[in-house]
């Protein structure tokens, strides 16, 4: 096995960009992603990502820039002389071999005769020690997940790209792949790059997440750091749920900027403003609806001094076991979502109850009002269907 | 009403035997009466049981050369309509071209055209060009209407090939001449057989393309019927007995490999 004390493991994509045509599928992007991490490209269909990931590959000539792997430039080796390896969508397993030859089909390319024990340890890995004589169509979906796992990582590559690997599964296995997948990871040490439209997937797995739309790479970051401070209002919606709220710049105190929404005030840290802070000048408020909470229009006294509010009607309240989400009408702005634990429930909190919404100022988040506030709305969906 | 009951059980079982019976009616009659021993030069009604004809397959003149003739053209387009129409077929199915929805329909007139048609403008062609009919006449000729079944057998195959399992072989260090040995050749392989299977079979009984374009050479389907014109030797039962008896071989023994094969994996 190989020592990694090298770089040889970074991915660095420099400028690069494909098009076809007249359509461009990736705008040329700059991407590096550090030996031993666990990377997540995340984006809806069409958004790009595969594209690259297959640039990364060498399945895909990119039209502009370039691949380095460590200090190698690899921009124009074909696939089968680059040290990466790649799990297919749906796995693509040789269905005319067994899974031993499925395994060791990599390491017979290289000229390597016995193959046998390493197979073996490899199958004994991903738990399919049993399986090995059988054709891949005679196994489970998750079984030939791994397969294609195994397949991909026995020939200790740099790098291994994994295109939506768990797509095909349902969900209750998909957790547990995920789960084992990172443990894969952990344990052997590769750089993995995983593409996938699951917000939920990448957060969970991925130590960095490159959000994709249309080509470009909206924001990258920690999965917390994404969640938190979104830039754009794509990444707002399309990782969890956002309630965006159109305001207008009144003044600037201190750290904070003091913000006109219909009759009411709120108030956001500069820090966490990415949008022009004139006066004047529009912005989008934003707030992750389990940052608020919902009190009864009776008890608004005790509210504490501080907080940003407003206030509505609740028009639906959806109890799901661990919470309740409610859909609060309000002259601010339609729709605002509300996420509320279930710790101790109002009784009086249904629909139609006159109800205050407020929030911590830290809690709130600023975007330029100068794009599309459903930007990344109903992706996740679209990708289901 | 038992007998009604066990009627209505059987259905499917009786109409699949009279249908099997009404295949192969014509190859027992034609295996009975290659043990004949007719009186004149008809092999047309029973006489006496002989095996004669078995023991002298080549004793009509002519015969045993024109079946020669007729396996080595077989055996020639066949090869020559495989490799040609299995590149077709990839072609056709992986890669985007101009003109392919054209090439994709004109694939098929050979097999829409009625054969006398072509068998004639066939033959307009060899003479304006001066061609010398004969072997590579009908060769060419039989390359011809074969290549369109071969497409269409091998690209059903090649279209229901993931791509995607191409790019996984070079995925994983095997280059384009590896990946097609190991991953692309293996898969379209039963394509590619059932494409020459009918190849074989299409060139070796054609008669009406090939007796327009033959000049002097004898293919068999032309040796049987021109001695079906003056008498019909009991050799030519044998030959067609013993064919159709071979192609039976043939089919059991792939049955039992693929047999064998499936209970050793499991």
């Amino acid at each position: 096995m190989k020592t990694t004390n090298d770089s040889g493991g970074d991915v660095r994509l420099t400028g690069i960009g494909k098009t076809y045509g007249a359509f461009t599928a990736v705008h040329p992007l700059d991407l590096t992603v550090p030996q031993g991490s666990f990377f997540a490209l995340l984006g809806a269909s069409g958004c790009g990502k595969t594209t690259t990931l297959r640039m990364i590959a060498g399945l895909e000539e990119p039209t502009t820039g370039t691949v380095h792997l460590g200090d190698q430039d690899v921009t124009h080796l074909p696939p089968y002389k680059r040290p990466v390896n790649t799990v297919f969508q749906s796995y693509a397993l040789f269905p005319h071999l067994d899974i031993f030859e499925n395994v060791a089909f990599g390491l017979r390319r290289r000229g390597i005769k016995s193959v046998k024990k390493q197979v073996e340890d490899m199958l004994e890995l991903v738990q399919l020690g049993e399986q090995a004589r059988k054709k891949p169509h005679q196994l489970s979906g998750g079984q030939q997940q791994r397969v294609a796992v195994a397949r991909a990582l026995i020939n200790h590559p740099k790098v291994l790209l994994l295109d939506e690997p768990l797509g095909a599964l349902d969900l209750k296995l998909r957790r547990q792949m995920q789960l084992e997948l990172k443990r894969i990871q952990t344990e052997v040490g590769i750089t993995f790059v995983h593409v996938t439209h699951d917000q939920e997937e990448a957060m969970t797995m991925a130590d960095t997440v490159a959000v994709m739309n249309a080509g470009r790479v909206e924001q990258l970051g920690a999965p917390a750091d994404l969640y938190e401070n979104p830039r754009s209002t794509f990444v707002a919606n399309f990782l969890g749920t956002s309630n965006l709220i159109e305001a207008e710049v009144d003044t600037r105190s201190g750290d904070d900027i003091v913000l006109r929404a219909g009759g009411g005030k709120l108030v956001l840290p500069a820090a966490r403003c990415t949008a022009p802070t004139a006066a004047g000048g529009k912005v989008l408020v934003g707030v992750r609806p389990e940052k608020i909470s919902l009190t009864h229009a009776d008890d608004a006294g005790s509210i504490p001094e501080g907080r940003n509010r407003i206030t509505g009607t609740i028009a639906d309240a959806s109890f799901i076991g661990v919470s309740t989400q409610y859909v609060v009408d309000s002259a601010v702005c339609p729709e605002l979502a509300v996420y509320a634990q279930n710790v101790e429930r109002d009784g009086r909190l249904v629909p139609g109850a006159e109800v205050v919404l407020h929030w911590s100022p830290a809690h709130t988040f600023g975007l330029d009002a100068d794009q599309d506030i459903d930007a990344g709305v109903g992706s996740v969906e679209e990708e289901a269907a | 009403m038992p007998v009604v009951t066990w009627l209505k059980r059987r259905l499917v079982v009786i109409a699949g035997l009279i249908t099997l019976g009404y295949l192969l009616l014509p190859n027992i009659v034609v295996t009975v009466f290659s043990f004949n021993q007719p009186k004149g030069r008809f092999n047309y009604e029973w006489q006496q049981f002989s095996t004669a004809a078995w023991q002298d397959p080549c004793g009509v003149s002519g015969l045993c050369g024109s079946l020669s003739i007729s396996l080595q053209i077989a055996l020639w387009a066949t090869i020559g309509a495989t490799v040609l129409g299995s590149m077709i077929a990839f072609a056709l199915v992986r890669y985007r071209f101009r003109a392919r929805g054209a090439v994709n329909s004109m694939i098929f007139l050979p097999m829409a055209m009625p054969e006398v048609v072509m068998a004639a403008s066939l033959l307009t062609l060899f003479l304006n060009l001066g061609a010398q009919l004969g072997f590579w006449t009908i060769l060419i000729a039989h390359i011809m209407f074969c290549l369109s079944f071969v497409v269409v057998a091998v690209k059903a195959r090649v279209m229901s090939m993931d791509p995607r399992l191409e790019e996984a072989a070079r995925d994983l260090y095997a280059g384009p001449v590896q990946t097609f040995l190991r991953v692309t050749l293996p898969i379209a392989a039963p394509g590619i057989a059932a494409g020459a299977l009918l190849a074989f079979a299409l060139s070796f009984d054609d008669f009406i393309i090939t007796n327009f374009n033959a000049g002097s050479t004898v293919t068999f389907p032309m040796f049987v019927w021109g001695s079906a014109q003056r008498g019909t030797p009991v050799q030519i039962n044998v030959i067609g007995t013993a064919m159709f008896l071979v192609a039976v071989l043939l089919v059991l023994t792939a049955m039992v490999i693929s047999n064998r094969r499936t209970k050793r994996k499991a």
